[in-house]
């Protein structure tokens, strides 16, 4: 049985005029049927950039290596014609910003419908019509607000019209690139009740990207960390966010303090310094210039992604704090 | 799902109430272009009665050419063109005969202003109509492969020689065209006419005539050609650029188009519209006519009548001409905005 996506050693590195600048350094991940895959990790840690490739989107001048399966096929390698007809009926994504992802003087039904008539082209107008009226039901939008434009409607509702765009062909795998960034914390937990409401009904499986822990950590059966291009924590999202055993992981999940929770909220947890240089990385781990425990070993060695405890963390002081 | 649907419920409860529709906010849209479009004629009226009565000059001595006339004479001159009337008089008479379609008599030809102008709209709009035409396709044709194939060889140049055009009086290069190509240059005989719009012996109303005509347009209607395509071509490059960076177009190619559906529905469509405005209030200068090209040229349009009539001056012609060129210009003005609401539903609201 293949996964629905399944990312083999992928790296990721943009060409630029000083040399190859890498963004993604080889990460494996899983994502199966019902199951929400959260990516963590502050800008410029590779997560968008990841999520790009799952339906081979990324940047022209970007060199990419490895797989990226999306139910046992290859989308790096497939020809063209292929890939055009995995892309939005097998695969599709929420971008976020929905503001600039639809096309501003189109109405939402027009732009919900034409995923439909691409792939289904069988179906006829009146089919179409429906089925986006259905769609927008389901997100909570109604179907007679259908002929609308994205700048006649609020953040939120703009997110829901892009849910609605990425269920249009019934595809096995979304993914969600920063799905409520844009968004007030009362809109995005709407989003979030959504997308799980969404996930559970349909029994697609997700992959979603976001820099915000704690977004994750409602949504998702399993987290994956990342950092300089590499995943450094990966488990259920309970134990990356409650007990991270990455000191990385650690900061990241204290930079949200939990409501209720008075430790949380008189600590206040930053991350001191800024993620290396690409290009010059340092040349152990590429946290230790910024990790508060570390010791000479780690500047020796970049350490592997070793299973502890029922998850993954790519720290040789795990346990040591 | 009905707690989803309960939870949408409340979001949607504090946003402004938007349903009004899209046919009653384009209606307000339209109704309030119109209202300006009015208040704009009107000011163009007033300007253009007021700016002839302030000019130095006085028309009756003018009239007479430097004769030697008498008193009565001119008291008779003064009387039938009314100039003995009050200021507010004369305002208002201009208005009612301006709104009956009377705009004088031009004192040069002895006809009304009406007849003389249109008769010679015509050669003026195929002459600027053809070349906006021409231009406005050519250009956005360069203006779109240019931005397709941005930093390529065909981008540098095409728009190395569009900006040379654009940098060009086009007076000048139309007089260049007319020593290259209808004198000749050194042992090339000349091609085209050197100007006017008929040769002596043909007779305009025949078809061949017709066909002379035309061929007496071709080097003007080129040259304004030339002159007005660099400005379409760069804001079609331009806004394509603008549009190409945008994220929506990702989102097109990642629901299965290809590149050109991905071009052809999203991206030239949305990058036209700065385009369509252009060609839209350029419509509007078709009427007023290329004075300089009618004037070297020689095509008797409405440039060639304007230009005419200052040397003279002939008051009632120019006063004509001044009116329909404004008045030309603001209808096209609230074309554009018209056309620009139902292409863009971004500008209604």
């Amino acid at each position: 049985m293949d996964h629905l996506l399944e990312l083999d050693g992928l790296s990721v590195s943009y060409r630029t005029a000083d040399g190859p600048l890498p963004a993604v350094r080889g990460v494996d991940l899983v994502v199966d049927a019902g199951e929400v895959v959260g990516i963590a990790g502050e800008s410029g840690c590779g997560k968008s950039t990841l999520a790009s490739t799952v339906l081979r989107l990324q940047p022209k001048d970007a060199v990419v290596e490895g797989e990226v399966l999306v139910a046992g096929r290859d989308v790096l390698t497939m020809g063209w014609g292929d890939l055009r007809a995995l892309r939005w009926a097998e695969a599709s994504i929420v971008f976020q910003g929905a503001l600039h992802s639809l096309n501003p003087v189109r109405r939402i039904e027009t732009q919900i419908a034409e995923p439909i008539q691409l792939h289904e082209p069988g179906l006829s107008t009146a089919e179409v019509t429906a089925r986006v009226g259905e769609l927008l039901e389901q997100v909570g939008i109604p179907a007679a607000r259908s002929r609308v434009y994205p700048h006649q409607l609020s953040g939120g509702q703009r997110q829901r019209v892009m849910i609605a765009m990425a269920l249009a062909c019934r595809p096995q795998l979304i993914v969600a690139d920063e799905p409520t960034t844009a968004l007030d914390v009362m809109v995005q937990a709407q989003i979030l009740d959504l997308i799980s409401g969404l996930v559970k009904d349909l029994g697609v499986g997700m992959l979603i990207i976001s820099h915000d822990l704690s977004v994750l950590s409602d949504v998702c059966d399993r987290v994956a960390v990342m950092y300089a291009g590499r995943v450094v924590e990966c488990g259920s999202a309970e134990q990356v966010f409650r007990a991270p055993a990455h000191p990385y992981a650690k900061a990241l999940a204290q930079a949200f303090p939990r409501v209720g929770d008075p430790a949380a909220r008189y600590a206040p947890a930053g991350l001191a310094g800024d993620p290396p240089d690409p290009h010059a990385p340092p040349p152990g781990c590429t946290f230790e210039p910024r990790c508060t425990l570390a010791v000479d070993a780690c500047r020796e060695a970049e350490p592997p992604l070793l299973d502890i405890g029922g998850r993954q963390s790519a720290c040789i002081r795990v346990g040591a704090a | 799902m009905t707690t989803l649907a309960a939870a949408a419920g409340t979001e949607a409860a504090p946003e402004p109430a938007e349903a009004s529709g899209p046919r009653r906010s384009f209606g307000r849209y339209l109704a309030g272009k119109v209202l300006g479009a009015l208040g704009s004629l009107l000011f163009v009226l007033v300007v253009n009665f007021f700016l002839f009565r302030v000019l130095p000059g006085d028309p009756a001595r003018s009239l007479t050419r430097g004769r030697v006339v008498s008193k009565e004479q001119m008291d008779a001159f003064r009387e039938q063109y009314g100039l003995d009337q009050p200021l507010a008089q004369q305002f208002l008479t201009y208005l009612k005969n301006t709104a009956q379609g009377d705009l004088g008599v031009s004192i040069r030809y002895n006809v009304p202003v009406s007849e003389l102008i249109v008769d010679r709209m015509w050669p003026t709009i195929a002459l600027v109509g053809v070349s906006t035409l021409l231009a406005t396709v050519i250009g956005v044709y360069l203006g779109m492969v240019s931005a397709w194939r941005r930093g390529g060889g065909f981008d540098r140049f095409s728009t190395g020689i569009t900006l040379t055009l654009y940098s060009m009086p086009e007076w000048w290069l139309g007089l260049l065209l007319i020593a290259g190509l209808s004198v000749g240059f050194g042992p090339l005989p000349g091609i085209f006419p050197t100007g006017g719009l008929n040769s002596i012996d043909a007779d305009p109303s025949s078809l061949s005539g017709m066909l002379d005509s035309a061929w007496h347009l071709t080097l003007p209607v080129i040259t304004l050609t030339l002159a007005y395509l660099a400005e379409y071509s760069l804001i079609m490059r331009s806004s394509l650029l603008d549009e190409l960076g945008e994220n929506y177009l990702t989102t097109a190619r990642a629901k299965g188009l290809r590149d050109v559906e991905v071009r052809r529905r999203h991206a030239v469509p949305n990058a036209l519209l700065p385009t369509t405005t252009l060609a839209a209030l350029n419509i509007g200068f078709v009427v007023s006519g290329a004075i300089t090209i009618e004037t070297i040229f020689s095509i008797p349009g409405l440039g060639l009548l304007s230009y005419e009539a200052l040397s003279i001056p002939d008051y009632d012609v120019l006063q004509g001409t001044f009116l329909l060129a404004s008045g030309a210009v603001i209808v096209a003005n609230l074309v554009a905005n018209l056309i620009y609401g139902v292409l863009d539903p971004r500008v209604r609201t």
